[in-house]
């Protein structure tokens, strides 16, 4: 089918990036928008839209009847989740299915198999990926006889788990027992799942995800990504492809991708994340994100395709448009993440009025953002102002450009990270290229005055 | 309910004595909103707004989704209202929502009658999906806690009033 309308269930700049997309489609778009968003820019570029409640998010954003509701009252064909609140809700891709209304992502099926995190691991061991070594337990008894045959230090993770909520590091034995307590509390107070499993913790490890897109019989990557700039396990700074990866290790990680996208017969767009071991030079399967992702830009950027079309597209029930014989890769893409956030008082958020907002422009300069003069920042959602995305010809050129595009952006009004990212692209050990997921901390360690060393 | 203009000008004569300067009432027919202008001494402007309709999808939520973009102002309470002489206020660090424990479910970090010391954790406020933790600040026993749990805080609001240690 053709869809003619489509509801966005979102905000910010990922909001106005679906509708750029729906815009050049021909499809009509419907944002629901929360009252703190009724003047957002996003809400004057949609063709219509409809005020899903107050602006707390988990009244409005995060409220699946509340959508539905939404998208039955303006009779769209199908639901875009885009990112975070409700993008891999398998009770979303429920409800739509049952009102007759598509949702552009994969199946309810497919969105169990990859959100419940040991059922993920089940389907890469049963897809012959690598897996962390590692297991659920019931018990502390479980727990010890399986960390002792890891070898210490493991982690221990929930099960419905993500962006590193719930996650513990333990040392030792001595400090298993507690640990164990207060990561099933907490994941049970934050997903409403107390169950955990524990794997081994690789020191050195680089983050490294390779795009898919599935039809549900043919799947083709688009290439990997790093995102080992992150602090807290938020990213801030990504790149395509990925720097300084050997050759047959970045050929298998894509296979290993296709892999398990194929043993799902995955239908959407998707990302693979993988640790790379940088010491033992190994990678292992991490978890599937069944989304269009914050940094997709970068993706777009070295293959030139709009991956929100081909979403949309493969949600439409079409063929894949390209095979993977059709994918090339030109270049070297960054994306620095901009957040209203100030990075020289430990990051603390800086919700506000924008006063200015000059943003770079030229060739190979791409700017994903929702915010203007005057815009308002609310303090009910994430910190992302605007994604910053170079493209040249390859890494050095890139850093330069970009170095070049961040001091061309002002923004006013409120605290941003920009300074940050400026020295971060003045950092020796960062322009080497390929650092770790632990690198961010040493970088502020060492960047940042005393007093100001919280990461 | 009906509310006629001669019981707002009632409701009016009543408040005009007191010290507050905003008055409001919400009911599920109707929201009004009394406030003693700043330019005008003494002088009461009215707002009222009649809801008819309830939201469509928000019914169960709150009333003043009608047509109000905002949330009423919250209460500040000036200084000198303080009931008890020599309390302390723990104010707000930053702008966010307030809550009260660790978890939802979990028993709070403080209680009114709570002894607590400069560094414990009275509450968290969240702000653009990040917990932060609010300190006392000083130490004594919590005497009110200003806020409900769940509630918006601006920055600087008094979150909560304790009588400080003796000695």
């Amino acid at each position: 089918m053709n869809f003619q309308r489509i509801l966005i269930a979102n905000r910010g700049e990922i909001a106005s990036r679906v509708i750029r997309s729906c815009e050049a489609l021909g499809i009509e778009t419907v944002l629901g928008v929360s009252q703190a968003d009724l003047d957002s820019v996003p809400a004057r570029l949609a063709d219509a839209t409809i005020c899903i409640g107050p602006p707390q998010a988990s009244k409005s954003y995060l409220d699946v009847k509340k959508i539905i509701q939404a998208a039955i009252s303006t009779r769209v064909d199908a639901i875009h989740p885009g990112y975070g609140f409700l993008s891999e809700n398998v009770l979303l891709a429920r409800e739509c299915l049952q009102a007759g209304i598509s949702f552009i992502g994969p199946s309810e099926q497919q969105l169990k198999g990859i959100g419940d995190k040991l059922q993920a691991r089940k389907n890469a061991l049963e897809a012959g990926l690598p897996v962390v070594p590692g297991g659920a337990v019931d018990n502390i008894d479980q727990a010890l006889d399986l960390a002792t045959e890891l070898s210490w230090p493991i982690l221990i993770k929930a099960v419905s788990g993500g962006g590193g909520r719930g996650m513990k590091l333990v040392h030792g034995p001595e400090k298993l027992a507690e640990n164990m307590e207060l990561a099933m509390a907490e994941a049970g107070a934050a997903f409403g799942d107390s169950r955990i499993y524990l794997e081994r913790f690789i020191e050195s490890g680089r983050h490294v995800e390779v795009q898919l897109l599935g039809d549900g019989e043919n799947v083709i990557h688009l290439g990997d990504r790093d995102c080992s700039v992150q602090r807290r396990y938020q990213k801030l700074l990504e790149e395509a492809p990925a720097p300084d990866v050997r050759h047959d290790l970045r050929l298998a990680m894509q296979k290993s991708a296709v892999d398990f996208g194929r043993h799902l017969e995955y239908c959407g767009l998707g990302t693979v994340e993988f640790l790379l071991d940088c010491d033992r030079e190994k990678f292992y399967f991490l978890e599937m994100n069944a989304r269009i992702q914050v940094e997709h830009p970068v993706t777009e950027a070295i293959t030139g395709i709009d991956l929100v079309a081909e979403q949309i597209a493969v949600a439409e029930g079409r063929k894949l448009r390209l095979d993977q014989s059709e994918i090339s890769f030109s270049g070297h893409a960054i994306e620095c993440r901009i957040n209203a956030e100030d990075s020289s008082r430990d990051f603390l958020p800086s919700p506000g009025t924008v006063t200015l907002a000059q943003f770079p422009a030229g060739p190979g300069i791409r700017v994903d953002t929702h915010i203007e003069a005057g815009s308002i920042v609310p303090p009910y959602y994430d910190s992302l102002l605007a994604k910053i995305i170079i493209h040249a010809d390859d890494r050095p050129a890139a850093l330069a450009e970009m170095r070049t595009a961040l001091r061309n952006c002002r923004i006013a009004g409120l605290e941003t990270n920009l300074s940050m990212h400026e020295q971060l692209l003045n950092d020796p050990e960062f322009l080497r290229g390929g650092v770790d997921t632990a690198y961010f901390t040493r970088f502020t360690h060492a960047t940042l005055t005393p007093g100001q060393r919280h990461v | 309910m009906k509310l006629t203009d001669n019981d707002v000008q009632e409701i009016i004569r009543l408040l005009d004595d007191s010290a507050y300067d905003e008055f409001q009432i919400e009911t599920e027919q109707f929201k009004l909103i009394l406030r003693r202008a700043k330019t005008e001494q003494g002088g009461w402007s009215q707002q009222r707004q009649t809801l008819t309709e309830p939201d469509l999808l928000t019914a169960a939520d709150s009333p003043s989704e009608g047509g109000l973009t905002h949330s009423p102002k919250p209460d500040r309470r000036d200084e000198q209202e303080v009931q008890e002489e020599g309390l302390k206020e723990i104010l707000a660090p930053i702008i966010g929502t307030f809550y009260r424990a660790p978890q939802p479910g979990t028993p709070p970090f403080v209680k009114v009658g709570s002894m607590i010391s400069q560094d414990t954790v009275v509450a968290i406020i969240e702000v653009m999906k990040l917990m932060n933790s609010v300190l006392a600040g000083a130490a004594g026993e919590v005497v009110e806690i200003c806020i409900k749990d769940g509630e918006f805080v601006e920055q600087g609001q008094c979150l909560m009033r304790l009588r400080p240690e003796q000695g």
